[in-house]
């Protein structure tokens, strides 16, 4: 079932396999989440049901208490989410039209890329939809915040979110390191990640060059393992293979790579935290600086 | 001397139903030996029974024999002409020379010897260098037979070889059977052409039902009275001095 | 025959050479070299052991396989359209290799991949003779081969959609198609010593294949032991196919196009077709390999679809001649 959804949410699926990460465990609660409750206002929404990962997280952070009803089913996988523990009060759902509109939301918020044809059919049984596009920058995130708060009436809990969030960010990038070691994020099928994207704007605001901007590859692309061993990059970011086996995760763990990897500091970060322009990315850019800082200098 | 082919009670069942039915004979060294019987008489079982081709109960003399040891025996013309591949002629007749051939060895003088000779008594000099799987159902039977030839085996086993020959190639390809009579070497030939038979065999078999219902000289064999219960036909059968003439006239 | 083989081991040889100098990181054919033989340090040393040189010995080793297993099976069925994938043999292996990745017991010890898919292929070809009899004729065989590649393409269809892993349905293709993109040295260690023992396994059918010529009864007449050879034929093709297929999934067609360009070169011989076709279907799949890296470099072309879009006419092609002599 959970493949089911992993494909028509695929844009953010798709994200995640290209962000290159060994995983730790999830050790922290979020930090961000305690911003001041209020009581929903009479036309706020109060049967809400988010169907992307992306989307489960910033409603659950910003909705009041029974307002958010269902997130989808990925929002309970540590690779895919940040907020799993969180997720268990929700009831979970698998983006199917039907299963949605049995949960009687009065608000559904699904991605760009979420199953369009479940979201036509919601829309045309007479349930309001909003869509947020998925975040593809840090600026993104902030505008992210912002909609789901909007959609949800909570215009003023996501400020104060927005608002620390942009502190937070500006307190990173204060700390940004005189040497910037180069380096790749490398995937499944050997997909690196550009600059313009969010996981490559986290890599830069870690205080890393992206070989990918070396390359002329703004959004991203396919690397060959030769290439990538030719611009040797300090430190290559791979990811954690899903289990069961594949081919295209056989790619970052060539004994190329492997090699590669030999040579530097190991980087681990947490998935959950990559994959969507929340808050989360926050910790994610923290835990990379600080790999960054035990580098030889 | 040992017989080169001995057959006790050889019995072959397809289900319940005997094909091949308790056959005794023994064949000696220089016979000609025709082996006939109207279709699904068990000629063909018989041969390959007795080769060990196929499973069978009984005894035969070559069936306790390895493949390599069976195949310097007796050598074995199968009724399918199966050419499967565009190669030569010569390359066909000295497929029969692998038994004699250690792994990997090419063909020796002796061999090629061999292969000379059966190329020669099957009258396909002209052919060594033409692909066999393009001539003539005629011609390559012939290439087949020069393969048997060519194993130089004491005992050759050819299921109706000169069934779609032109007349002079049915007398030649018998004669050549004849001729190995003369080396000491002896020949199962099962055929449809009595007359043929009649004239070139040493010794008749005769199969009905699968039984062996005679084993004898032609003249002993081809009597009317056997034609008629055997084959249902009627026959003229006269000595001449130009040798046995056997012709079938009619039903019965 | 030997100015043949002579051809066959040169042109192997300037596609090896090539196959090492091809790549997306651009240096020149001395370069390369001089970076296979000598570490001197640099990335291009990295790029040229583990990256270039596994892949053109693999190329080498899998296109000799399946050459060789093309050849035998044609000998055996006398039948030019016999290849290992018709016995049901890629098929059953990519669904040995598949199930056991998918399983985890590729992971339990060194050669539990490729000879997970040995038994695989194994299996396939021994269900493929159950159904077709002992001395099943050539058609038998070859229907019973369908029914068995279907059933292992289902299988190994079933066991990628139930993978958990989000990737491995999309790897439905790799399997079927096969590439040799991105292996390394691991690969060739792991394949090639199942692959030599069928290459012997093969190699020694020459002089069956010869005799079979004449069909089975004939051959079997000229001391050929027929058990024997059906025990080699098996067991080589499941070495040669499944150490192949594991690591670099079902390449088709290639013991398909290869024996049959070879054969009016070796005069029709099975036995010589067998070691020509060996040194043949090396070439042809540097080749192939070649061009998947120089047509659509950016892309990861399969090496299979070359191979396809190259085999797939000539297949047409001979059922068309094949029903011509039947007809």
């Amino acid at each position: 079932m959970r493949r089911l959804t992993a494909r028509s949410t695929s844009a953010f699926v798709r994200l995640s396999k290209l962000i290159n990460v060994a995983v730790l465990a999830f050790a922290g609660t979020a930090a961000f989440a305690e911003a001041p409750k209020r009581v929903v206002s009479e036309d706020a929404p109060d049967r809400v049901v988010s169907m992307n990962v992306c989307t489960d997280q910033l409603a659950m952070l910003l909705a009041d208490e029974g307002q958010l009803v269902s997130v989808s089913s990925l929002a309970y996988d540590r690779r895919t989410s940040a907020m799993v523990e969180e997720a268990q009060n929700y009831i979970p759902n698998t983006g199917r039209a039907e299963e949605v509109f049995l949960l009687e939301p009065d608000l559904v918020i699904a991605g760009t890329y979420t199953a369009r044809a479940a979201v036509t059919m919601l829309e045309r049984l007479g349930i309001k939809v909003v869509t947020i596009a998925s975040a593809s920058s840090l600026k993104d995130v902030r505008a992210g915040i912002l909609e789901v708060g909007a959609a949800l009436n909570q215009t003023e809990r996501a400020e104060v979110l927005a608002a620390e969030f942009d502190a937070g960010l500006a307190a990173l990038q204060a700390d940004t390191a005189a040497r910037k070691p180069r380096a790749a994020l490398y995937g499944a099928n050997g997909y690196t990640v550009g600059s313009q994207t969010l996981s490559g704007e986290m890599l830069v605001a870690a205080g890393f060059i992206n070989i990918a901007s070396e390359m002329g590859l703004t959004h991203g692309g396919t690397l060959p393992l030769e290439l990538l061993a030719l611009s040797a990059p300090e430190v290559v970011i791979t990811s954690q293979p899903y289990p069961g086996a594949s081919r295209s995760e056989a790619v970052p763990r060539h004994p190329v790579v492997a090699r590669m990897q030999a040579q530097a500091v190991s980087t681990k970060i947490d998935d959950g935290d990559w994959l969507c322009g929340t808050p989360f990315v926050l910790r994610a850019i923290k835990t990379l600086a600080q790999q960054r800082e035990t580098l030889k200098p | 001397m040992n017989p080169l082919l001995s057959l006790d009670n050889l019995t072959v069942k397809r289900g319940d139903c005997p094909v091949v039915d308790r056959v005794s004979l023994t064949i000696g060294p220089g016979e000609c030996i025709g082996l006939i019987g109207p279709n699904g008489a068990g000629k063909t079982t018989l041969m390959r029974a007795a080769l060990g081709l196929m499973p069978s109960t009984g005894e035969s003399s070559l069936t306790s024999l390895s493949p390599a040891k069976r195949a310097h025996a007796a050598a074995w013309l199968p009724q399918a002409r199966e050419i499967a591949w565009p190669v030569t002629v010569e390359a066909v007749v000295a497929l029969g020379r692998t038994p004699h051939l250690p792994r990997g060895a090419k063909l020796s003088a002796t061999d090629q010897a061999a292969v000379d000779e059966a190329l020669s008594q099957m009258g396909l000099e002209g052919f060594r260098t033409r692909l066999a799987n393009q001539l003539s159902g005629g011609e390559q039977a012939r290439v087949l037979i020069a393969r048997a030839l060519a194993q130089q085996t004491p005992l050759l086993m050819v299921d109706e070889p000169i069934a779609g020959l032109d007349p002079a190639h049915q007398i030649s390809t018998m004669q050549a059977f004849q001729a190995l009579t003369e080396q000491g070497k002896s020949t199962l030939v099962s055929l449809h052409d009595l007359g043929l038979a009649a004239r070139h065999c040493t010794r008749i078999l005769l199969m009905s039902k699968g039984r062996l219902v005679a084993d004898a000289p032609p003249q002993e064999v081809l009597t009317p009275k056997l034609m008629q219960e055997v084959f249902g036909i009627f026959v003229h059968y006269e000595q001449t001095p130009t040798g046995p003439i056997f012709q079938p006239l009619g039903l019965t | 025959m030997t100015r043949l083989m002579l051809l066959l081991s040169a042109l192997t040889a300037v596609l090896f050479v090539a196959s090492l100098a091809i790549g997306p990181a651009e240096a020149s054919l001395a370069e390369t070299l001089s970076a296979l033989f000598q570490d001197d340090g640099t990335p291009l040393t990295l790029i040229m052991r583990e990256i270039r040189l596994p892949r053109a010995l693999l190329a080498v080793a899998i296109g000799a396989s399946l050459g060789l297993a093309g050849a035998a099976m044609q000998g055996y069925l006398r039948n030019p359209l016999a290849e290992p994938g018709l016995i049901g043999v890629s098929s059953s292996a990519a669904f040995g290799a598949v199930l056991s990745l998918q399983t985890g017991f590729a992971a339990t010890f060194a050669l539990a991949l490729p000879f997970s898919a040995l038994s695989a292929a194994l299996i396939g070809v021994l269900l493929v003779l159950a159904l077709a009899g002992p001395r099943g004729a050539s058609m038998t065989l070859i229907l019973a081969g369908i029914a068995i590649s279907a059933m292992a393409g289902a299988l190994t269809s079933l066991a990628l959609n139930l993978s958990p892993n989000p990737y491995a349905a999309h790897e439905i293709v790799f399997w079927m198609m096969g590439s040799l993109a991105d292996r390394s040295m691991q690969h060739v260690t792991l394949a090639v010593p199942i692959m030599a023992l069928g290459w012997l396994m093969l190699a020694s059918l020459g002089r069956g294949l010869d005799a079979l010529t004449l069909g089975e009864d004939a051959a079997a007449s000229m001391g050929i032991n027929l058990k024997r050879l059906r025990l080699m034929l098996v067991l080589g093709t499941s070495c040669v196919v499944g150490a192949a297929t594991a690591v670099a999934g079902a390449i088709g067609f290639v013991g398909l196009v290869v024996p049959h360009m070879l054969r009016p070169f070796v005069g029709g011989r099975p036995s010589r077709l067998l070691w020509a076709s060996a040194i043949g279907g090396a070439a042809m799949v540097l080749a192939a390999d070649i061009a998947v890296r120089l047509v659509l470099p950016e892309r990861d072309l399969k090496l299979g679809v070359v191979m396809a879009l190259i085999g797939a006419p000539l297949f047409l092609h001979l059922i068309y001649k094949t029903r011509k002599e039947l007809a």
